[in-house]
């Protein structure tokens, strides 16, 4: 009997004690009709190889670990950034349940969200009397300022209308006249989460801006987009932005709402962008995206409401922050302080400092397009070489972009842009042609145990660690935690390959 | 320490059903209750969750707690068969959300002979909407089937569009299991059917009736001590702690369902003597199917704490011969001493702290028993997706006044736990976090909180551990800054 209550085993040791060992085997070999090993082991080793990899490349209709979500979750997120806001998603109500488990997974915080609740009556007749009911409930218990709503697939397949179904829910006094319920439709069998963003944030921005006359001042808006480090990155944006001095208005601030102190209270909302600053921001000069693809809409919508816009691939690294700093300091005419130069010193000081360890070294990078341009641009900034980078939700648009980045620095040269392909295709390519790192989420950590390659954790979803996402990756500051992340990965690696007293030793160095 | 409320929770369930619009306030009146006196000998729950109003439609709106049919489907029963590939057909979503969250564990080579950490989706475009996805399904078979070629078998797990758009998933698997020549089970499990997972674990029970139980199943030793085990995931590995003590009892798992199943496991369960289900809620179909079809009876029970562990070895044992009773006598006899020990180790630390459980359909009455092994008392307790046959079950698990909600929504089990304030709550991942902030310590009792197994008695000692740790984590201590005054 292994278990004791002196030293609790857990699962990771019980089940490897030989009671469990042989019972396990036993269990194989008399009831589960399995292959045998040798069986197993050829296709084990099949799947690593060429012939395997042509025919998995060759796939048309399955798709398998895909790293990318639904458009939904991208709405739900961007809404949790507005003051008091909260997400109503019509359609069907396990969806809910799972985007608020996803975010909560993540942020290892509360994510809070209704649903219509529709059943198989509301596929045949339509959602109208659960939205009606809906609204009214949720304003009754949630207080909310703002209910933003979003569809899941469900109502987007029987074709209800939210614009009418809101004001015919407003008509029976569900929530007052004047309470705003900005909404967006967005299907799940289009694009992916970056889409429902930008969905969600076009129909808030709509919804302030519309009747609006803009009155054009120098404050400028920025949008972050889906970011699962933007508890860590917003906070970091905003000082920046502080010590430039800028009027700026930040449009979907999650910092604080995914990021709620313990101290007795339960906040269901907090922080985010004020709704009075959201209208006012139709008057701001210019409106800026960190990610592109998760704004096409809303900046056209910004365009056609008189401001300048631009767009960045999620600043990281030291380009992406310059650039960044510079747009906004040539869009406000505020200088870039000496405090943020000093940072940029001393970000370049430590990657002069680390440079041997990275230099070289070869990346497989995933994640979602923005993301990805920025991973990419950075590794190469530190002599690393992408080799693989793949967007499951990114297409022909961004692998020109990334081509074309790819093209404008030595380190590029060697590596292949994989648009629309999914997590079981990458193990095939790593597997014919392996890198020494891989960039993800927490997804990637089969890949890592099937082809032996670090993975680094630094985007959306990271599960199997915790806090990251308070940490910025952008900026200078951003960066050099960036910085530590691939160096401790390198390193703990190098320890590991030298670790074996009197084996392979020799190189265990104290210094490094 | 929680507060004792002088008048009961009555006036509280009015508090709470006051914040809600007439309406809404009229359905949810049904679903909270107190949990009045027992006769004795009457296991029935006497509160207004009776078996009229549970298992009905969430209210819109309100927060509910409830997942779907799908998850029901794919999430819970099919999911953990190992061998079979397991296509989430429609939409990406539903495929990411649940991919590897519920820690079916099982062994073999993933990608290779075990694909349960996988998410293979159909990944369904505007065009599939509109022009229909079987075809995409067909090709979606065939890829599989050249890609995996140790996979027994291909579940097809229909999200909400398939139904909406007409798509005949049967026809397909009929079709492909004559191409490929493997088991194909076509499941109508859309998110919309249904009020909560409940229906979906119902559809996929039906669908191993229709689809599975036919098949030829493989070669095993029969013996007159065969068992399969039913309703248990092997969430954190329960199924295997529960397994090593049937197995020294002497009898033989042939069927694991469907926690570390493969697709004979299934196919071979009716050729057993006896079906142990765990999860009553999400299984009892094919076990009531099983007995009128291949004459298989069937039992429940309960392996969570010891009293339950022994009154369940016992039972199980009384359907045996007397050389099996007299080994479930040994087994207990041996596994006493740990379960002293545990208890000479947790209880002190453990007893009259009050626990609020809010889980799905099984164990918020299974679990209780072993939080009383450890002195615990239940305050309060109420479920997801349960039906009428489970309040039944339910009243001899717990104590006249507790607090009874069904199909609870965030706003009530959020002020039932601030009012109450237990010394724990024990529900999903959705609720922890809020229940954390309010410093009240917290376990998921879904996924064991990436701990387990909590099955068993190896299972019962990382319980009683973790009940400790989250209770008696200095943290909860910390959460007024000394400079500010506490309220």
């Amino acid at each position: 009997m292994p278990q004791s209550a002196d030293k609790v085993l857990d699962h990771n040791t019980l089940f490897h004690e030989p009671e469990y060992k042989d019972m396990l085997k036993n269990k194989r070999e008399t009831y589960e009709n399995a292959p045998a090993a040798p069986q197993v082991t050829e296709i084990l080793d099949w799947t690593k190889s060429w012939d395997y990899r042509e025919k998995n490349l060759a796939r048309e209709a399955l798709v398998i670990n895909p790293a990318k979500a639904c458009q939904p979750l991208g709405a739900v997120f961007a809404a949790a950034g507005f003051e008091g806001t909260m997400s109503f998603v019509h359609g069907s109500q396990g969806c809910v349940a799972y985007y608020r488990s996803h975010l909560s997974r993540h942020f290892k915080e509360p994510a809070s969200a209704v649903s219509s609740s529709m059943t198989e009556d509301a596929a045949v007749f339509g959602g109208l009397v659960n939205m009606v009911d809906g609204l009214a409930n949720t304003y009754a218990l949630y207080e909310p300022k703002m209910i933003a709503v979003s569809t899941t697939c469900m109502a987007e397949v029987i074709g209800d209308d939210l614009n009418s179904f809101i004001i015919q829910a407003k008509d029976k006094g569900s929530v007052p006249e004047d309470f705003d319920v900005p909404f967006a439709h967005t299907p799940a069998f289009v694009g992916s989460h970056v889409d429902g963003y930008d969905n969600m944030m076009k129909g808030i921005l709509g919804h302030f801006w519309k009747d609006a006359e803009r009155k054009a001042n120098d404050s400028i808006n920025i949008i972050p987009g889906f970011d699962g480090y933007a508890v860590g990155n917003n906070r970091e944006l905003t000082r920046m932005l502080d010590a430039m001095g800028v009027d700026y208005t930040l449009l979907s601030d999650v910092s604080d709402v995914y990021d709620t102190p313990s101290d007795g209270e339960f906040r269901m909302y907090d922080g985010g962008t004020k709704l009075e600053d959201t209208k006012a921001a139709l008057n701001a000069k210019a409106t800026l995206s960190m990610q592109e693809y998760n704004t096409k809409k809303t900046l056209e919508l910004c365009e056609k409401a008189g401001q300048e816009t631009a767009i960045f691939h999620y600043p990281m690294g030291v380009a992406g922050t310059d650039e960044f700093l510079m747009k906004v300091s040539e869009l406000t005419g505020k200088a870039i302080p000496d405090s943020l130069t000093l940072e940029r010193g001393r970000l370049v000081d430590a990657m002069a400092d680390s440079q041997a360890y990275l230099h070289g070294k070869t990346y497989a990078i995933y994640g979602d397009p923005d993301f990805v341009y920025a991973m990419a641009r950075f590794v190469m900034e530190t002599g690393g070489e992408p080799t693989h980078c793949l967007a499951t939700n990114g297409g022909k648009e961004w692998k020109a972009q990334m081509e074309e980045l790819l093209a404008s620095s030595p380190f590029g040269a060697n590596c292949q842009v994989w648009a629309g392909k999914d997590l079981w295709h990458l193990r095939s390519i790593l597997a014919t042609e392996p890198t020494d790192l891989l960039i993800g989420s927490s997804y990637g950590k089969y890949l890592e145990r099937d082809l032996g390659i670090p993975l680094i954790r630094l985007t959306f979803p990271i599960f199997d660690r915790h806090h990251h996402h308070r940490f910025p990756t952008w900026g200078y500051q951003g960066a050099l935690n960036v910085l530590v992340k691939l160096l401790d990965t390198v390193f703990d690696k190098l320890d590991t390959d030298t670790g074996k007293l009197g084996e392979t030793d020799i190189s265990f160095d104290l210094t490094r | 320490m929680a507060k004792d409320l002088e008048d009961g929770y009555e006036t509280l369930i009015e508090e709470v059903l006051s914040a809600y619009p007439k309406k809404a306030q009229k359905k949810r009146a049904k679903h909270l209750g107190v949990a009045g006196p027992a006769e004795a000998g009457d296991t029935e729950i006497l509160s207004k969750c009776d078996t009229v109003k549970s298992n009905v439609k969430s209210v819109p709106g309100v927060m509910t707690i409830r997942g779907c049919a799908y998850a029901g489907s794919k999430g819970v029963v099919w999911g953990p068969v190992k061998d079979m590939v397991h296509i989430s057909h429609g939409p990406v979503g539903c495929g990411h959300y649940s991919w590897s969250q519920r820690r079916n564990y099982y062994t073999g080579t993933t990608g290779v002979d075990s694909f349960v950490t996988f998410q293979f989706t159909t990944d369904f475009q505007e065009k599939d909407i509109v022009f229909g996805g079987d075809k995409k399904l067909e090709k979606t078979i065939d890829e599989i089937n050249e890609l995996f070629p140790l996979s027994k078998g291909i579940s097809v797990q229909s999200e909400c569009p398939i139904g909406l758009i007409g798509d005949d998933i049967e026809a397909v698997a009929r079709k492909k299991k004559k191409d490929v020549n493997k088991t194909i089970v076509p499941v109508r499990c859309e998110g919309f059917r249904g009020v909560s997972q409940s229906l979906g674990h119902h559809i996929a029970n039906d669908c191993i009736r229709d689809w599975v139980l036919e098949g030829e199943g493989s070669e095993f030793e029969a013996s007159d001590y065969d068992v399969n085990i039913i309703g248990d995931y092997n969430i954190g590995g329960d199924a295997w702690s529960s397994r090593i003590l049937l197995e020294e009892i002497g009898l033989n798992v042939v069927g694991s369902w469907s926690g570390d199943a493969t697709l004979a496991e299934m196919e071979n369960a009716p050729k057993a003597k006896l079906n142990l289900i765990h999860c009553y809620r999400s299984m009892n179909y094919i076990c009531r199917h099983m007995e009128e079809k291949h004459g298989v009876p069937w039992m429940e029970y309960n392996f969570f704490g010891p009293s339950q562990i022994a009154a369940s070895l016992r039972a199980i044992a009384a359907k045996f011969d007397k050389t099996i009773q007299d080994n479930a006598e040994k087994v207990i006899a041996k596994y006493q001493p740990l379960v002293d020990e545990i208890m000479a180790k947790y209880k002190p630390r453990l007893e009259g702290k009050k626990v609020m459980l809010y889980v799905g359909g099984l164990r918020p009455r299974h679990v209780a028993t072993a939080y009383d092994d450890l002195g615990m008392e239940i305050v309060g307790t109420g479920y997801e997706f349960a039906h009428g046959d489970d309040y039944k079950r339910t009243g001899e698990h717990i104590k006249e006044g507790t607090l009874i909600y069904d199909d609870v929504t965030g706003y009530e089990l959020e002020k039932f736990i601030e009012t109450i304030r237990p010394d724990l709550v024990g529900s999903g991942i959705k609720e922890k976090y809020p229940t954390q902030k309010m410093g009240i310590p917290f376990r998921q009792m879904h996924s064991w909180d990436y701990s387990g197994p909590y099955h068993g008695y190896d299972g019962f000692a990382i319980f009683a551990r973790d009940m400790d740790l989250a209770i008696n984590n200095p943290v909860w201590g910390m959460f007024d800054a000394p400079w500010k005054k506490s309220a």
